[in-house]
């Protein structure tokens, strides 16, 4: 497996993962642009939102972690977390996670903790959107959600063919 | 049957909303209920209908997402989920792909086809999944077989697909560095796209390659110094602007020229993101552009005295960029940075500490000092030995270069030894030693201090202090001559309360008592001596200091107290503790009788004076430090076999090769002036020899006779003669060049003149004491900037900028190879030096006792 120490010499990362952490320390979305072993990941989450839940609201949005930097930002019951390289900017960071809640924002009509919840994959595709290869690839919101309600259109489309009684009737008749 | 089954399953599916209802619904552990779950997923994802498979895996990564569950098991199923013709299912897929695929996992090579298909879609949806997957577990055979796709894709006319092409290409290059042949030039001309979200992801490309390797994109300066100046957008320009801090190091022209522009985005009201890169591109790579600094600097002043606690430490992290070249920006600053070690926020504290840091120097380490102190009185124990661990580290850096008065020093440490929090104790200890055996001026106080912390009643209770107070007693035992009264020390080194350090430090308490001991017993008896016969020499008693003069009274009630401390510890069960309390009850048992008899006949006074003479050389000889490369300076002799298996040797030697060794560690260490002679030690010992003792020689023949018995081990003498130490010591008989010699530096000529008091001798060894690891430089980068430089450079110079490149690239790996190495051997033989040096200290007696030819083989 491939050791989260020393890794970032060989991958190209802007933002190497994304975080959300409830106050009470329940994770409700991760995504992972550098390579971590399942049992890495646990343990970054653990230890990160052992640190990150710990502060004060006056301080400062950034901590320092393993040589890297993790640039948090709490809405609501919510903290948004993405973890970045040293030389890389913590205020553009920000200005990221403020982008992506205000697309969840707009997507959701004011959202908030239960709509991630029960929503979570819709969380992962918008951030899909937002990010390739932790890079900010959309900085539009309007062309965001159009893309996202496009793709969401498609879906749809493709359940009701899919729930139709005929085609149960051939699923089980096959 | 089974066909009946899988409808069912399928009919009833728990979807993934009623998946997550369920583990909201846990009250006691989610645990078991995800386990079931796990078992429901498991079936369900062997069915053949492609939509329960989909919904199945869709739980499945969200357990895994979310709980931490192995999903790795289900890598075929997600393949198959992929292949799925709704986009609803693909997605899906494609998800659970890039969140738990990695490198080694086999499936990998069962997408390539899926993937071509998919980027070739004429859904732009399907494409930019296809593209996204890619980008996250693109392999370098997927990177190798979807070049061309994704180099058509760089020219659609889609934006939305475009600029994920573009951001794939990162990820394509760096597993595939042969499809810069094939997608460079499209790729540099997104450069000149008017669409704002194009022009960010390729800049954003450019910004990560450059990082890596700045020179091979220095031909595309124009195009990106057209962006800076054209473009408003901030993500674009953050993106240029890391960009330009890179190419601006390696070339200095180009610093200039982009100064002017960066200089009006500061000026011009930006958000703070950008101005902040701005900042950051000036002090990082233009800090020679003067009014550029100049502006920067205002506009950090601006973030450190915000309310924004971001801001500030944003403000703090680019000064301590700027520091080390101007530091007169972080003196200006001074205020807000003191102030910010009080801020709340212990990251802001933090970065203030070490900007502090940065600013010291000889003139004001003892003003930062004391401000420093201050706050590590007032904050947190996390908080307090950072800036205790920070200031221990500044001031010892350079062998101590910026302190200049000792004593303050000396008495820096004991305050920071009685700070409450304090849990540096292995460091100060450390450093009150090293102190000792380097600056022998510093002495006195060190003795002083010493005795002061040894009788602090609250540094034997915390365990984390205990290195220090095992430090102070080795130092006030070590170097008594120079304390006031001996019986102080020994009356602090035996205080009652000594029973709560563990045996190890009580050990070295007792052998300090045991110096004490025979220091105040010799200046009585050559007091004596003189009082008697007036010419006889004045070797020792010239040091010690009129309140040291014993009567006889002073003397005996000594000897008295340090038995009765001691008694008590004869029969402790800590063997270590024991067998020293015994040697010096011993001693004194003998020395008691002999004092007492001195009153009475003149006569036997000369015995207890002889026994006492000899103990004192036991403890003479005078600890140095050795330096790290000592080792290194041995030429490693022809004929020496390292890497076979020397073990019986040890079996062999063991009863040998111990007082050997010490005496070798001896002849290093009692170096004391700069020309050094083995000679003349071999000469005294000799003389010792014939005055005292009988063991040399017998020591000598029983070595003679192991050589004749164990010659293989031992190195020809004829060798080692051909390397004469180049330090002009012509010295035959050594045949090692002289480990411990001082340089000249480190008499440190260059030293300002009107200091009231010259700093004192630093005994410095080693030049680069600590080495500088260079950056990673990783040996991917190769192909990829070799062919990037190609990509850019015209067809006929091709060849020979190749092979320059090639050079050039490999220069780094090579270099960093050796100095590892180098680094390697210094750790260990620092290691090794430092054993001679503690083993020397036990062995001391045993040394004295025969003293032993030094011969010429390796240890």
């Amino acid at each position: 497996m491939i050791g989260c120490f020393g890794r970032r010499y060989d991958m190209l990362d802007n933002i190497h993962f994304v975080l959300l952490v409830s106050r009470q320390g329940k994770v409700r979305l991760t995504k992972w642009y550098s390579p971590y072993a399942q049992k890495e990941r646990s343990k970054v989450i653990r230890e990160l939102s052992g640190v990150i839940l710990n502060r004060g609201p006056k301080l400062c949005n950034f901590v320092e972690w393993r040589g890297y930097k993790v640039v948090y930002k709490r809405y609501a019951s919510l903290y948004f977390c993405m973890c970045i390289d040293q030389e890389d900017n913590e205020l553009e960071v920000l200005e990221i996670i403020h982008h992506y809640v205000e697309i969840l924002d707009r997507y959701f009509g004011s959202v908030c903790e239960l709509d991630l919840i029960f929503n979570f994959h819709k969380a992962y595709y918008i951030l899909d959107e937002l990010l390739i290869a932790g890079e900010l690839q959309e900085s539009s919101k309007k062309t965001v959600a159009r893309i996202i309600s496009a793709q969401d259109q498609l879906v749809e489309v493709a359940k009701e063919e899919a729930s139709s009684i005929s085609n149960i009737i051939a699923q089980a008749t096959k | 049957m089974a066909s009946s089954n899988s409808l069912m399953y399928s009919l009833f599916q728990r979807s993934l909303e009623d998946l997550i209802k369920g583990i909201r619904l846990q009250l006691h552990g989610d645990s078991s209920f995800i386990s079931k779950s796990l078992d429901e997923i498991r079936r369900e994802i062997k069915l053949t209908d492609l939509s329960t498979k989909s919904i199945a895996l869709q739980k499945l990564s969200y357990l895994a997402a979310l709980h931490g569950v192995d999903m790795s098991w289900a890598a075929f199923h997600a393949v198959e989920v992929v292949s799925s013709s709704r986009f609803g299912d693909k997605r899906i897929g494609y998800h659970a792909i890039a969140q738990s695929f990695n490198d080694q996992t086999p499936v990998l090579l069962l997408i390539t086809n899926q993937l071509r298909k998919d980027l070739n879609s004429s859904n732009e949806y399907e494409v930019s999944l296809a593209l996204e997957c890619l980008s996250r577990v693109g392999t370098d055979d997927l990177a190798r077989d979807l070049t061309s796709e994704v180099f058509t894709l760089l020219g659609s006319s889609k934006a939305f697909v475009r600029k994920k092409a573009i951001g794939v290409v990162l990820r394509v290059f760096d597993k595939y560095p042969d499809a810069v042949k094939v997608c460079f030039k499209r790729l540099v001309e997104n450069l000149e796209s008017s669409d704002q979200h194009i022009l960010s992801a390729v800049v954003g490309v450019f910004c990560e390659l450059t990082t890596k390797d700045p020179r091979s994109y220095l031909p595309l300066a124009p195009e990106f110094y057209k962006i800076l100046v054209d473009s408003r957008n901030t993500w674009v320009l953050i993106k240029v602007l890391k960009v330009f801090a890179k190419l601006a190091s390696i070339e200095p022209r180009l610093a200039k020229k982009v100064a002017d522009p960066i200089c009006e985005h500061m000026r011009r009201n930006v958000g703070k993101s950008l101005l902040f890169e701005c900042i950051r591109t000036v002090v990082s790579g233009l800090s020679d552009q003067e009014t550029a600094l100049k502006l920067a600097v205002a506009k950090i002043r601006d973030f450190l005295v915000d309310d924004d606690p971001n801001l500030k430490y944003l403000g703090l992290h680019a000064l301590s960029i700027v520091a080390p070249k101007h530091l007169w920006a972080v003196l200006e600053n001074k205020e807000a940075v003191v102030k910010a070690l009080s801020d709340e926020d212990p990251n802001v504290k933090l970065e203030a500490l070490h900007l502090l840091m940065a600013m010291v120097n000889e003139d004001n380490v003892s003003e930062i000092s004391r401000i420093l102190m201050n706050y590590a009185l007032k904050s947190g124990p996390l908080f307090c030995n950072e800036v205790i661990g920070s200031v221990l580290l500044a001031c010892s850096r350079n062998s101590y270069e910026i302190v200049v008065d000792f004593d303050w020093y000396l008495s820096l440490l004991g305050e920071m030894a009685r700070i409450p929090h304090c849990q540096r104790g292995q460091e100060i200890g450390h450093q009150l030693i090293d102190i000792g055996m380097r600056v022998k001026d510093a002495r006195p106080e060190l003795v002083r201090i010493s005795r002061a912390l040894l009788i602090d009643p609250a540094l034997l209770g915390n365990q984390s202090l205990h290195p220090i107070l095992s430090a102070a007693a080795w130092a006030s035992g070590e170097y008594v001559e120079f304390s006031k009264t001996s019986y102080d020390i020994a009356e602090a080194l035996l205080q009652p309360r000594t029973s709560l350090l563990p045996p190890s430090i009580r050990a070295i308490y007792i052998h300090s008592t045991f110096k004490v001991l025979v220091f105040s017993l010799k200046a009585y008896f050559s007091a004596q001596e003189s009082t008697s016969s007036p010419l006889v020499e004045e070797s020792t008693s010239s040091v010690s200091s009129p309140e040291n003069a014993f009567t006889y009274k002073s003397i005996s009630s000594l000897v008295n107290m340090i038995e009765l401390g001691l008694c008590s510890l004869s029969g402790t069960l800590d063997v270590e503790v024991q067998e020293r309390a015994k040697n010096v009850l011993g001693f004194t048992g003998m020395i008691k009788h002999k004092i007492a008899e001195e009153v009475t006949a003149q006569g036997s006074e000369i015995e207890a004076s002889r026994a006492v003479a000899f103990m004192e050389d036991v403890f003479s000889e005078e600890l140095c430090p050795v330096s790290a490369t000592a080792q290194e300076k041995f030429p490693l002799p022809d004929g020496l076999e390292l890497k076979e298996n020397l073990e019986d040797l040890q079996e062999i030697c063991g009863e040998f090769l111990k007082p050997v060794v010490e005496s070798n560690s001896n002849l290093f260490s009692s170096s004391e002036k700069i020309s050094f002679s083995v000679a003349r030690l071999r000469i005294s010992d000799q003389q010792e020899a014939s005055s005292s003792s009988s063991h040399p020689p017998e020591s000598a023949s029983l070595l003679a006779e192991h050589r004749k018995r164990h010659g293989m081990y031992y190195l020809s003498s004829q060798k080692s003669d051909d390397h004469n130490d180049s330090n002009g010591n012509n010295n035959t008989l050594n045949e090692y060049p002289p480990a411990n010699e001082i340089s000249a530096d480190s008499f440190n000529p260059k030293k300002k003149m009107n200091q009231s008091k010259p700093r004192p001798v630093v005994v410095k060894l080693d030049e680069g004491d600590d080495f500088k690891m260079k950056p990673d430089a990783s040996s991917n980068d190769e192909p990829l900037s070799r062919a990037i430089q190609t990509a850019l450079m015209g067809k006929g110079k091709e060849k020979e900028r190749e092979k320059d490149n090639h050079e050039r690239s490999l220069d780094p790996g090579i270099k960093e190879q050796s100095s590892r190495k180098e680094k390697k051997t210094k750790k260990k033989n620092g290691e090794k030096s430092s054993k001679h040096r503690s083993r020397r200290r036990s062995d001391k007696d045993a040394i004295a006792a025969k003293p032993v030819e030094i011969v010429d083989f390796l240890l």
